[in-house]
């Protein structure tokens, strides 16, 4: 009997108020030991206040090489940055 | 893919590491960055992994508590170092069981600086000093470097390198203070890893066919020849102010290029202990393969827990 232990993604929030972040991966049979792996290896000095695992197989991610035609909508839209509007100098915070 | 667009591809890519751009996972890479990144990782990995047995073989003997604390959390953060490295380097489509096998088959290198014996308490304070010291300035190089995953744990890794250092220089400085006995365990554990840490910088610049190509990937930001010299520079006066000797008497502080001149390594002994012929090349390889032969039923047994665990929650759904 040989079977790996799967892949796991591993997230972690510094502290609360700051999102969960991507830190690495490791193997782990389960999710609890993945859980526990993930204490040991990404917060061994107090990196984290929460912990998120998922099996790296239920990710699904863009392919980098459609980027063009993936990203390409947000691209001629000048009109969603504040800078695209002309205001008259007297005003200063806006 | 035609040669012509495979061309475009590679000229647009080194283009990207050239402006700093780093490479992520799914990107499109040479098969030859990849290869060479897949080996360079997994080796640096199987150094941190190697490099815990002759420090692992101190811990039931530190002298304090103190010690044994410091020495135990080192040791698996150097563990944990193995850990970073071994996804960094998965993400690039080798598994981790290819590169265990790779490293107990003998495939795979490892720094040769852990082929040395630890033999006296002092060798845990000349390894944290010494040998962490040039893996920090190897790897402070690194965190640079093209490849995102790689750079990322870089990054983590020399947040935690310093404290390894600081310990061992501490060992170091306590036993040069103490009795005759204790500075004469200092000095011989300076005199046995001085050169094999010069070492760890690999072969002399001539002698180094691929610089040109990792200096290119930011594998490398400075010649192997540069980090010795840099290396030597910061070490002499530390020992200086312990009060023990770098055992090389062609030693000498060079005005002309603000650094230290230093005497001829010896090449021979280090292609000796690359090929396998170091004083502790088959015993690391023993401990490892063990460690993992003897480990398959547990991680067998984990497995087929959590699948039955699976199963009963699947039933539990119905
Ligand atoms: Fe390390
Ligand atoms: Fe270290």
């Amino acid at each position: 009997m040989k079977k790996n232990w799967p892949l796991w993604e591993v997230f972690v929030r510094s502290k609360n108020g700051l999102e969960h972040r991507h830190f690495g991966s490791l193997h782990a049979a389960d999710a609890d030991m993945a859980l526990e792996n993930a204490r040991d290896v990404y917060t061994r000095r107090n990196e984290g206040v929460s912990i998120w695992v998922v099996e790296s197989k239920h990710i699904t991610a863009s392919n980098p090489e459609h980027n063009g035609e993936l990203f390409e909508p947000a691209q001629d839209k000048v009109y969603r940055h504040p800078t695209f509007y002309n205001l008259p100098d007297e005003i200063k915070h806006m | 893919m035609s040669e012509e667009q495979i061309k475009n591809l590679e000229e647009q890519f080194e283009a990207r590491i050239v402006r700093d751009d780093k490479i992520e996972p799914k990107d499109w890479m040479p098969e030859k960055y990849r290869q060479t990144h897949i080996r360079q990782i997994s080796q640096h990995a199987h150094s941190e992994i190697v490099g815990m047995l002759p420090e692992g073989n101190w811990i039931t003997r530190a002298p304090s508590l103190r010690r044994k604390v410091a020495l135990l959390a080192k040791v698996q953060d150097e563990g944990g170092h193995g850990l970073y490295l071994y996804s960094a380097a998965e993400t690039l489509g080798i598994s981790r069981d290819e590169m265990f096998e790779q490293l107990h088959s003998g495939k795979a290198k490892y720094s040769s600086i852990f082929n040395y014996p630890a033999l006296t308490w002092a060798d845990m304070g000349a390894i944290g000093w010494l040998v962490d010291g040039a893996a920090i300035i190897n790897q402070v190089a690194l965190c640079g470097t093209s490849y995102g995953p790689y750079a990322r744990a870089m990054v983590r890794i020399c947040k935690e390198e310093s404290f390894h250092q600081r310990q061992g220089y501490e060992i170091m400085l306590k036993l040069s203070e103490g009795t005759q006995e204790q500075k004469d365990m200092a000095q011989d554990a300076l005199n046995r890893f001085w050169w094999p840490s010069l070492m760890m910088f690999g072969p002399k610049d001539d002698e180094s066919p691929h610089t040109a190509q990792s200096m290119k990937w930011k594998l490398k930001r400075k010649t192997n020849d540069d980090l010795r010299q840099q290396f030597v520079d910061q070490t002499v006066p530390q020992a200086e102010l312990i009060g023990l000797t770098i055992p090389d008497p062609d030693l000498k502080w060079n005005e002309d290029k603000k650094g230290y001149d230093f005497g001829p390594i010896d090449w021979d002994e280090f292609w000796q202990v690359v090929k396998g012929h170091g004083p502790c090349n088959k015993e690391r390889m023993k401990a490892r393969v063990n460690a993992w032969e003897e480990g398959a039923w547990v991680r067998d047994a984990a497995m087929a827990y959590a699948e039955k665990q699976q199963e009963r929650k699947e039933k539990q759904a119905v």
